[in-house]
């Protein structure tokens, strides 16, 4: 899709999400917030999966490590969030950039593999570490900064923050950078036939998508004032590619729709049944066999026809 | 642990116990990557699907030796029946698409599979017992030791046997070779490309339920059985090499041993330590031990 | 030492041997085509050439610089661009990115995040696009242009690399004999204007006899005559094994 209907539905939805919180329904916003950061964490995904063209089964991992470093940097650390979080998202950009080395070597359903199986690491660690991470249970207590402890301020800071990730990925995108992430996912010996080291910038998108994943999963955790460890499970991984995939993963906002239509289904339908999964799961046959493009195609369709009048 | 003969006796025989179960499930699993390149999600949950049904057929027939084989061998026909409804009504139509949609096909059968699990069993845990002629101990020699635990020890080898000269052997082995090589020369050669594919998806389902059928007897059957058992298995047939039948093999013998063993030293972070060893495997050998290289460098 | 060495390349793939103890050179400025009928080993050459696969034994150097340690989009930094025999562009980027792509990356540009690319390089890319004919298709995505519009394309892609050295798989294969010689006027015209070293391979003898300066002849993986164009038409096992004249 081209860009001017995907900006302006970036601004239309950044507008809305502005009023939210003069609505005065608390139920509401802290639906926004959870819509927010589930979307920005598809977003991530969105730069290996539809820039790049790798399919990463194990992206939840740098969700789960953003998450548990910036409750253990605020919590045991006690320090401000100021450094917490971009501790924490450093931290687990150095986390891709090692595992980002091993992966990138293999191709398609190897590195889905690979990706899946290092995430199950960072999984079985959480798991047992218990120490630092709390184990089963979960770290538990995040002392949250003063400011951030009314819902309201915690929803603008989320707003900003979701909002400028959004924005550079948005650049990114369409940056020169953005082009030979596409290239390569297009046709990755044609790309390397132009002098473009695939591996190399194959790892870079790996170690940018962590870092919004980290982003998301500070997010995550400040929100539950806790982390699990069900947030690095491979099942977990296997959610956000499925967000991915519903919105569409060639265009840039696809994602959005997909994780938001997502979240959404998934709270109402929980208060009809317990067997949200078996819905999701028809959902997700629906899409790979009709709709493998996903929503984004309807809404393409339905552009192409406005235009054409 | 060494200086007592008997317990490294027991722990070597847990292993390979452990090993055999989880080499049935990865042999299935690799079997259906080596022909249809497809990466399969739901195979854990076909397993889990194989201990149900057997612990249902069970409850018919009482338990008994006659009951056991026809739980474990129902489990085998009613998952491959339902595979192949699945592979030629649905999975069919993915052959020629992108490999991520495949994959996404498979995860939402786990999906699928794991609540009507649930919808149809409850969220109970169950247990199976062994069948009458395999309970009890029999003395080895150096130790008694459990005949059930013995049993799955002897069936993975058999297992692996026959899977091996059906592949080398007979004709559809060759045929499934060829598939494996090039799937455009197998039409060329007027197969039926179809039915080949068909046969490995059934073939590799129902390995799994019947994977899960045996291993119910020594874990529990409950709807969490499938997702931890579908790691290890990809565990195996990552470190062992994609689409090998020998890398699976000697993949489950590795993990089968370093579970077993890593334990007693390890304690609970064994389940890291499979992890780590899979990292390194792959840090000498990206393709797996018993995988082929890729020809092109990018 | 010539422009490109090859020397005692061999490859096998398992049993088989693709390509046999082969050596030849290409000169600076040289047209050189690689003919051979199907299966002689011409595309797994110019894969060993431009290092998209390794050699067994032996090695390449261009310009005296051994080739065989390096990877493919190290070898496009020296100078060898190289299209393929199946087509091979971005297929849902517009012709005017495919040859964008090309020159980000020649610019090394594909390290800022934050460098938009919208309309970048307009002038340049629109010139190499009305150099090989597509300057009226710049707007469309290149998987929906025609057959021989795609080829032309890829040579534009290729040219965007500011090759030395230009490496053609095939380069009318699929296409019919109006667009097989336009093709190949425009491809002479633009080396020679660019000073660019050509190497071919063709199974057209029209098309290599009309642009080819040297010729080699590749049969079973082997070389088996190298000369002008009059020398290997007359040579005898030329004439015998890929002409068919007994």
């Amino acid at each position: 899709m081209t860009s001017r209907p995907q900006l302006i539905f970036l601004a239309c939805l950044f507008l809305a999400l502005l009023a939210v919180p003069f609505l005065g329904s608390r139920y509401l916003t802290e639906l926004a917030v959870q819509v927010m950061i589930f979307s920005l964490l598809a977003l991530s995904l969105n730069i290996l999966v539809g820039h790049i063209g790798l399919v990463s089964f194990g992206h939840a991992a740098f969700f789960a490590i953003g998450g548990y470093a910036t409750a253990f940097f605020l919590t045991r650390w006690q320090l401000p969030l100021a450094a917490a979080m971009p501790m924490a998202v450093l931290l687990a950009a150095a986390f891709a950039l090692v595992i980002g080395v091993l992966c990138v070597r293999l191709k398609a359903i190897y590195f889905a593999m690979l990706t899946l199986a290092f995430s199950m690491l960072v999984w079985g660690i959480i798991i047992k570490w218990k120490p630092v991470t709390g184990g089963d249970d979960g770290f538990v207590g995040i002392t949250l900064p003063g400011m951030l402890a009314s819902p309201q301020s915690f929803y603008w800071f989320v707003l900003a923050v979701v909002g400028a990730s959004t924005a550079l990925m948005w650049l990114l995108s369409k940056s020169t950078m953005g082009q030979i992430f596409v290239a390569i996912r297009e046709n990755e010996t044609r790309a390397s036939f132009l002098g473009v080291n695939v591996r190399q910038m194959q790892l870079i998108g790996f170690v940018l998508a962590a870092l919004f994943a980290a982003i998301a999963g500070s997010l995550m955790a400040m929100y539950l004032r806790g982390m699990y460890p069900q947030s690095a499970f491979w099942t977990q991984s296997g959610h956000i590619v499925i967000s991915v995939l519903l919105g569409g993963v060639h265009s840039f906002v696809g994602p959005i729709l997909g994780a938001s239509l997502l979240y959404l289904l998934e709270v109402t339908i929980h208060q009809y049944t317990q067997y949200w999964p078996l819905v999701m799961g028809l959902i997700l046959l629906l899409v790979v066999l009709v709709l493998p493009e996903g929503l984004i195609e309807l809404f393409r369709k339905l552009y192409a026809r406005l235009g054409r009048k | 642990m060494f200086a007592n003969p008997m317990i490294l006796f027991i722990q070597v025989m847990n292993s390979l116990s452990l090993a055999m179960n989880l080499f049935i499930i990865a042999a299935g699993l690799t079997l259906i990557f080596g022909v249809l390149r497809i990466v399969n999600f739901a195979h854990g949950a076909f397993y889990m699907v194989g201990a149900y049904v057997a612990l249902s057929i069970l409850r018919v027939t009482g338990d008994s030796n006659l009951g056991f084989l026809l739980g474990v061998l129902g489990a085998g026909a009613l998952m491959g029946a339902m595979a192949f409804v699945v592979e030629r009504g649905l999975l069919s139509r993915l052959y020629d698409k992108e490999h991520m949609l495949q994959l996404l096909f498979t995860f939402a059968l786990v999906l699928v599979i794991k609540d009507l699990v649930k919808m149809i069993w409850g969220s109970g845990q169950y247990s199976i017992g062994a069948p009458p002629f395999l309970r009890g101990a029999v003395n080895l020699g150096i130790s008694p030791y459990p005949k059930y635990a013995l049993f799955l020890c002897v069936m993975g080898p058999i297992i692996a046997v026959a899977i091996w000269f059906f592949m080398e052997r007979t004709r559809w082995g060759r045929i499934l070779r060829a598939a494996r090589e090039d799937r455009v020369m197998l039409n060329a050669l007027g197969t039926d490309v179809k039915l080949v594919y068909s046969g490995v998806f059934v073939t590799g389902a129902a390995l799994a339920a019947m994977g899960g059928a045996l291993a119910a007897p020594r874990s529990a059957v409950d709807p969490g059985m499938d997702s931890l058992v579908i790691i290890d298995a990809f565990i195996i047939v990552i470190i062992g090499g994609l689409g090998s039948l020998l890398g699976s093999f000697v993949g489950a013998l590795i993990l089968g041993f370093l579970t077993v063993m890593g334990s007693i030293y390890l304690k609970e972070w064994v389940i890291v330590a499979s992890y780590v060893m899979m990292v390194v495997i792959l840090l000498v050998r990206p393709w797996g031990l018993f995988g082929k290289a890729d020809e092109e460098r990018h | 030492m010539a422009f490109l060495d090859v020397t005692n390349a061999t490859k096998k793939f398992g049993g088989f041997i693709a390509i046999n103890d082969v050596s030849f050179s290409v000169e600076k400025g040289a047209r050189h085509a690689i003919i051979g009928p199907n299966g002689a080993g011409k595309t797994t050459l110019f894969n060993l050439i431009s290092g998209l696969i390794l050699p067994t034994t032996g090695s390449i150097a261009l310009e005296g610089q051994r080739l065989s340690r390096m990877k493919p989009h190290e070898i496009v930094r020296i100078g060898m661009a190289r299209s393929f025999q199946k087509v091979n562009v971005f297929p849902r980027k517009t012709a005017f990115e495919n040859v964008q792509v090309a020159l980000i990356a020649n610019r090394k540009l594909q390290f800022n995040p934050f460098h938009a690319a919208a309309g970048l390089f307009g002038d340049e890319i629109m010139q190499l696009l009305e150099q090989v004919r597509l300057g009226g298709d710049s707007g469309r995505r290149a998987g929906e242009l025609a057959h021989g519009k795609q080829k032309q394309l890829e040579l534009a892609v290729a040219l965007a690399a500011e090759p030395k050295i230009l490496l053609l798989d095939e380069p009318t294969a699929g296409m019919s004999i109006a667009e097989t010689l336009s093709s190949i006027a425009l491809i002479r015209d633009i080396v020679q204007q660019r000073g660019i070293t050509l190497l071919f391979t063709e199974h057209d003898m029209n098309v290599v006899f009309e642009i080819a300066s040297t010729i080699s002849v590749l049969h079973h993986g082997e070389i088996i005559a190298t000369g002008l164009p009059h020398e290997v038409r007359a040579n005898d096992d030329v004439q015998r094994i890929y002409l068919g004249r007994e």
